[in-house]
């Protein structure tokens, strides 16, 4: 993206409230910067090592647990309990990307799947400590210097200053050393270990940042809807977010976040038109028509196009 | 003592079916190299054929199960024919993806069909257990246990005897040598993903009617489908079948003796352990059809 593109995308998201008629609208967009969070997150792994999660809907489960129990059940504060969150889905993350190290394709798509099983078992069966498919209502809206931030406008803007944290911690990645990295594990995993790149290491690494932007994702949604319940774990968030990365563009800092916003007020503008079920329907056979006619996704054929405009 | 050898009798019943799945998803994961993720929801077809012919259309158990069968097939075929031929080449993440896509139409086209309430199939057995010395059986149980058997032996029988078996054991050793020996690469894919498919709509409708039929019970199937693969190894036919029983024992025994919540989370377990600590499975020296 340009910088004066980055400017007005930033202007745009800014001023936003100012120009969205209801809190509806407000509520469409809180969710999509969440999403765009959570999109992010799975980007890092999906399009910059190659490897898919299909147990992203854990780490996000486990932040929304976590924040939510450490101020329901120990009164603690939103924000030790939001940095607690992502340590934690961090740490999940830790432990998977250690249990897949040699695991590639496939097998890491399946020891993320039973990984987001079990842990959802465990959210079920625990009842003492997570009150069991109840869920725990009345987890409470954050504040910031005394001031609560239960308007949704308010929560707007710290969804957005994560989302941009989010952005900025991944474009600061893969452009580094390490992103370098992470795209030879995903080209050419022999040839990048064979000129000395702890492919392993950085496998690791991905996982753990990326669990834990997912658990910061978890966390805003426990407190932006305050009640969470077995349902985080659902397979559909971790099917939205792979939507939303195939779809905007894998591999791109922006695809991730066309993808979370086309993807959320698309459903909520035909939410009138077509009930949940055909719009999973749907997200099925879109998934399968952009593998066959948009392979690379939205942003990376756009910048095709304009790329051939411009010679 | 009783109690162990109920819950053993319980665990093959559900073990011979989980082979059934696991066989169907060994063959086309083996020879096809694609990470079938739609295998559970032609599990759910079965159940809900089964459901139609039973309590709809009212016909005999062994029709439905038939229906079942070759609707599973049917439709497998299809899908390789219209979803996979054209990738055929490309990565096994791109048809991965593909795969995804089907299994969340397919699990939401059966939402919108048959609506979320679970469907209790009706079935012609009395619901009387027999009772064997220690152990009782319901005759339900038993009969898909014996059903289950037979399709496992006509499964080996089809790849050891016939020639179609032949050409899919030769394709899965090498693709290439086949082709040139005039193994038809494209119908031999066709006809694996239909016999997987129709393998995994006969265990939905076995094991439907022992339990409920609902739009969502293929994801826990997909799941178990792939540890017994990776239990018994990619392409193994006796490790699906061996690993497909071991799985529905220490279902059942964990169920037993430890807690009834976490009965689904063997299989996650099982999948965890194994990649980790024997990734090529159990009983494999090396991966190999037959």
């Amino acid at each position: 993206m340009t910088r004066a593109g980055g400017f007005i995308v930033a202007a745009a998201a800014l001023t936003l409230p100012l120009w969205l008629a209801s809190a509806y609208h407000v509520h469409v967009a809180i969710m999509a910067a969440i999403f765009g969070v959570l999109a992010l997150s799975l980007n890092l792994l999906l399009g910059f090592t190659g490897q898919l999660s299909l147990g992203h809907a854990a780490f996000f489960g486990i932040g929304a647990y976590t924040s939510a129990l450490l101020t329901l059940k120990t009164e603690w504060p939103f924000w030790p309990a939001l940095a607690a969150a992502v340590a934690l889905a961090g740490a999940a993350g830790w432990l998977i990307g250690r249990l897949a190290l040699k695991l590639r394709g496939a097998y890491f798509v399946l020891v993320t799947i039973s990984f987001a099983g079990v842990i959802s078992l465990v959210s079920v069966n625990w009842i003492e400590l997570t009150n069991g498919p109840l869920g725990l209502p009345g987890v409470p809206a954050p504040e910031l210097f005394g001031w609560s931030l239960r308007s949704k406008t308010a929560y707007y803007y710290l969804v957005l200053a994560a989302l941009a944290l989010s952005y900025l911690v991944c474009a600061r990645l893969v452009r580094s050393r390490i992103g370098r990295a992470f795209v030879a594990l995903r080209e050419n995993e022999a040839l990048a270990e064979s000129i000395g790149v702890d492919v392993t290491h950085y496998l690791v690494l991905a996982t753990v940042v990326s669990a834990a932007i997912a658990g910061l994702g978890g966390s805003l949604y426990a407190h932006y809807t305050r009640f969470v319940s077995p349902e985080v774990f659902l397979f559909s968030y971790t099917v939205t977010m792979v939507i939303m990365v195939v779809a905007g563009g894998k591999g791109t800092l922006a695809g991730p976040l066309v993808g979370a916003v086309l993807f959320t007020v698309l459903p909520e503008t035909l939410r009138a038109a077509a009930s949940w079920q055909w719009q999973m329907l749907a997200y099925g056979v879109l998934l399968v028509l952009l593998v066959f006619f948009l392979p690379r996704g939205i942003v990376p054929a756009l910048q095709a196009l304009r790329g051939r405009g411009a010679s | 003592m009783e109690q162990l050898l109920q819950h053993l009798v319980n665990g093959l019943v559900l073990g011979g079916t989980y082979a059934l799945l696991g066989i169907g998803l060994t063959l086309i994961f083996g020879l096809m190299n694609v990470v079938n993720f739609a295998h559970g929801e032609f599990y759910t077809l079965g159940a809900y054929v089964a459901f139609a012919g039973l309590a709809l259309a009212g016909v005999n158990f062994f029709v439905a199960l038939l229906m079942a069968i070759a609707a599973g097939a049917v439709l497998g075929w299809l899908c390789e024919v219209t979803l996979l031929r054209p990738l055929r080449g490309e990565s096994i993440d791109t048809t991965m993806l593909v795969m995804i896509g089907l299994w969340i139409a397919m699990q939401n086209g059966e939402l919108l069909i048959w609506s979320g309430v679970a469907k209790s199939i009706p079935h012609p057995f009395p619901t009387a257990p027999l009772v064997l010395g220690p152990v009782a059986i319901a005759p339900l149980r038993l009969f898909v246990l014996l059903l289950a058997a037979a399709l496992i032996a006509a499964s080996w029988l089809l790849i050891q005897k016939t020639k179609l078996g032949r050409a899919m054991r030769a394709t899965f050793q090498d693709r290439d040598t086949a082709a040139l020996m005039g193994v038809g690469i494209g119908r031999i894919h066709a006809a694996t993903f239909a016999f997987g498919s129709g393998l995994a709509a006969a265990a939905g409708a076995l094991l439907g009617p022992v339990f409920l039929a609902y739009p969502s019970m293929g994801d826990l199937a997909s799941l178990k489908a792939f540890s017994v693969v990776i239990l018994g190894g990619l392409g193994n036919l006796p490790g699906a079948t061996i690993g497909g029983l071991l799985l529905g024992i220490v279902e059942e025994l964990g169920a037993g003796y430890i807690s009834s919540g976490y009965r689904d989370a063997v299989g996650f377990v099982i999948i965890i352990l194994v990649l980790l600590f024997r990734p090529s499975g159990l009983f494999a020296r090396q991966e190999r059809i037959a």
